[in-house]
């Protein structure tokens, strides 16, 4: 369960939120819509754990534990995981041995035991082939000369992989067209379960038809101001943000 | 910080330097300082002809007449040469066979992961190891001797094999060719001898450990490699020293020839101690390396990934002078803390339908200073000659250097040369992504710089191509958060 208690932050002198209170229970899925500039991503950054952003309010309960003193590295190993607006490139660094060295890093914080190589093969093709990517996905250098659509596969592949307990998804949806939208959307679906839930950040409704949301937000200004069920977000479609921002 | 990511910056903390040992053994160490008499006493003590006396007197004649270079980007205080022992080696005589090595020397080498027992030794790698100013052991003689392989300690070669010897010795790099050359010539003591015959290729890997234990001694190897006509063969060098305050010397000369068809690839992962952090200590490596492709279709490869020594003076070259040869080099110099790497390497074109590649992969961190110095050379007989220099540097925190120095030189019209270069920072972005995946900051760097020096990497023979991915991410401890 994720709480977010009247949360404040600021990037230098600009405070970006502004009381943000917002609880996602295990099994759901929570969407944040907004206009630009509302504060949405700076909500993903601080969540899991940015440099840059300062905190000065508030705070955030993951499983009951106080993530904002976390490293981001360990805010990934307590479950969490942030699926980029823009994907970074790695040259040189296969996606295989990126996938791997990720997982075997949670896994040892975990306590858990590493994957060898045959084993990790076996379920890193598995996942490939869910995602309908084709298996040379996992020797390509990471992110290097992907698609804007292959960049945003590749964030639900290690998400397949790395099986967070909860997911963010900040603006995955931006920049794809519906065969991808689609392919993202099963990439979050096929985790859920009563364990699982996700914070999907959009400024668009259309990817809340495939992933059908429990609760819609509204976040203008740096505070949550309207919150509902999976309605809401085609209300707003119809109706706009404006007028909200004022509320 | 949690207690597993202080755990694990301890542990890199902790074998930060981890080959900094010493071992305590008996040395014969000659009179400190450099005179004529030294160099005769070095010529005695090898049981040389009069020949090679004749050749280290020249020398040494030479050096007094030399300056040291200045052209370098790099610093260092003036180095008194009478203040160092040219010649310090294990007092008990040469072992005749393994059995018979000091078992202090085999604790030394087990240490650092060079064991010198052929059952325990690494499958396929035969080993020279010199310990300072010595060669004190040389494994899989016998398998290479099958082979028609001669690899020994070169004070044996110049006994066993003089003619060879005499031959090759001093034809790729003259003993006046430069300064630390010069030195070299005069007070060389040891090294690697390697002579792979006609149509053979070497059945193992090669490779020379070099050590350098006692305090105030320099080290002057000598390696000769040659490979005859269509052999081939696959040689590695690795390097470490204890941690001392006080800089120590090593200025090595590296002398390969290639004939027809031969192909001879030379990797060197160089460890050497680099100082504490402060910059206070750390080997000086000024390091002379050329092979001459001096038969038709021949290869010499060069791949060195330098990560210690508190200054790198080196830049591997080719004489490319059969027609159609080939001379490549790959190179990672990762400098951190205090380190100055100024280094590349020259390639001479003088065949027709000769070719060369270039790939340079700078990492400048801490304070450090790192220099890509290359030159290309196209001779006026050297029609169709090709070259391509890629030179890449990455920077690491705001207090580095990164430089690039090209020199081009084209007297052939039909030749074709390219050169691209690429100056880079670890982006936050790429840090911050991979640690919301789960790596440590350290880790993320580690993987970064290995993506980033991939195609030198994959250059090196695969057990070495491991152990340097290693290196250069324990190499760069310190250098981030």
């Amino acid at each position: 369960m994720l709480e977010i208690k009247n949360l404040h932050a600021r990037i230098g002198d600009a405070e970006i939120l502004k009381g943000v209170t917002l609880t996602i229970p295990d099994g759901e899925i929570h969407a944040i819509m907004g206009p630009n500039g509302a504060g949405k991503s700076t909500l993903s950054y601080v969540l899991s754990g940015r440099d840059g952003y300062e905190v000065t309010e508030g705070e955030v309960l993951f499983n009951g534990e106080n993530i904002l003193e976390m490293e981001p590295e360990d805010r990934a190993a307590a479950g969490m995981f942030l699926a980029f607006q823009y994907p970074v490139e790695l040259p040189g660094v296969g996606n295989a041995n990126f996938l791997r060295t990720s997982l075997n890093a949670i896994r040892r914080k975990r306590g858990e035991e590493e994957l060898d190589a045959v084993a990790f093969l076996k379920l890193a093709r598995g996942a490939v082939k869910q995602l309908a990517m084709k298996e040379d996905f996992l020797k390509r250098n990471v992110n290097v000369g992907f698609s804007g659509g292959e960049k945003k596969r590749n964030e639900m592949l290690q998400m397949a992989i790395l099986k967070p307990h909860l997911a963010i998804l900040d603006e995955t949806d931006s920049g794809l067209d519906i065969d991808a939208l689609k392919i993202v959307a099963e990439g979050v679906n096929t985790l859920r379960d009563e364990k699982f839930s996700a914070l999907v950040i959009t400024h668009y409704q259309r990817l809340l038809d495939y992933i059908v949301p429990d609760m819609v937000h509204v976040l203008a200004g740096g505070k949550i101001v309207r919150s509902g069920p999976a309605s809401l977000a085609q209300e707003l479609e119809a109706s706009g943000y404006a007028g909200l921002e004022a509320a | 910080m949690s207690m597993t990511t202080e755990a694990t910056i301890n542990e890199l903390a902790a074998q930060k330097y981890k080959y900094g040992f010493t071992t305590d053994i008996e040395m014969e160490e000659f009179p400190k300082g450099l005179s004529t008499d030294i160099v005769r006493l070095i010529s005695a003590k090898k049981g040389e002809p009069e020949w090679l006396l004749e050749w280290r007197l020249k020398a040494y004649a030479a050096w007094l007449k030399m300056e040291e270079p200045e052209w370098a980007r790099i610093h260092h205080p003036p180095i008194d040469y009478d203040a160092l022992y040219y010649y310090a080696a294990p007092a008990k005589a040469m072992p005749k066979s393994l059995d018979e090595v000091d078992p202090e020397l085999l604790k030394t080498y087990e240490k650092l992961g060079i064991p010198l027992n052929e059952r325990a030794a690494l499958a396929g790698v035969a080993v020279d190891a010199v310990f300072d100013s010595v060669s004190v052991a040389t494994t899989f003689r016998e398998t290479l001797g099958k082979a028609g392989v001669i690899f020994c300690p070169i004070s044996e070669a110049v006994r066993e094999h003089p003619e060879l010897v005499r031959k090759y010795l001093g034809s790729v790099v003259p003993a006046g060719d430069n300064y630390f050359a010069a030195l070299n010539s005069a007070v060389f003591s040891d090294g690697s001898f390697v002579f792979i015959p006609k149509g053979v290729r070497c059945p193992m890997e090669l490779s020379t450990y070099f050590r350098i234990n006692a305090r105030n001694t320099g080290q002057f190897e000598r390696t000769l490699i040659i490979a005859e006509e269509g052999a081939s063969v696959s040689y590695l060098e690795g390097c470490t020293a204890p941690m001392r305050d006080e800089n120590q010397l090593h200025a090595a000369v590296v002398e390969l020839v290639a004939l027809d068809e031969a192909k001879i690839k030379y990797s060197t992962v160089q460890n050497w101690y680099p100082g504490d952090a402060d910059g206070k200590g750390g080997i000086y490596n000024f390091v002379t390396k050329r092979g001459a492709c001096r038969g038709r279709n021949s290869k010499i490869s060069w791949t060195q990934v330098e990560t210690g020594s508190a200054i790198t003076w080196k830049y591997p070259s080719c004489i490319l002078q059969g027609e159609g040869s080939v001379g490549e080099f790959y190179s990672v110099a990762l400098t951190n803390n205090r380190q100055q790497a100024d280094t590349g390497t020259k390639m001479i074109h003088i065949g027709k339908n000769t070719s060369s590649t270039i790939i340079s992969k700078g990492i400048s961190a801490g304070h450090s200073n790192n220099t890509y110095r290359g030159l290309v050379k196209i001779m006026p007989g050297a029609s169709g000659a090709r070259n391509f220099t890629q030179c890449d540097s990455l920077l690491i925190g705001d207090q580095c250097g990164a430089h690039t120095v090209p020199y081009i030189e084209n007297r052939n019209a039909s030749a074709k040369v390219e050169h691209e270069a690429t100056t880079s920072k670890i982006a936050e972005d790429q840090l911050f992504y991979c640690r919301s995946r789960g790596l440590s900051e350290e880790d993320a760097v580690g993987l970064i710089v290995n993506g980033f020096c991939k195609d030198v990497l994959k250059e090196l023979p695969m057990e070495f191509a491991v152990e340097a991915q290693k290196l250069l991410a324990v190499s760069l401890e310190g250098s981030v958060g």
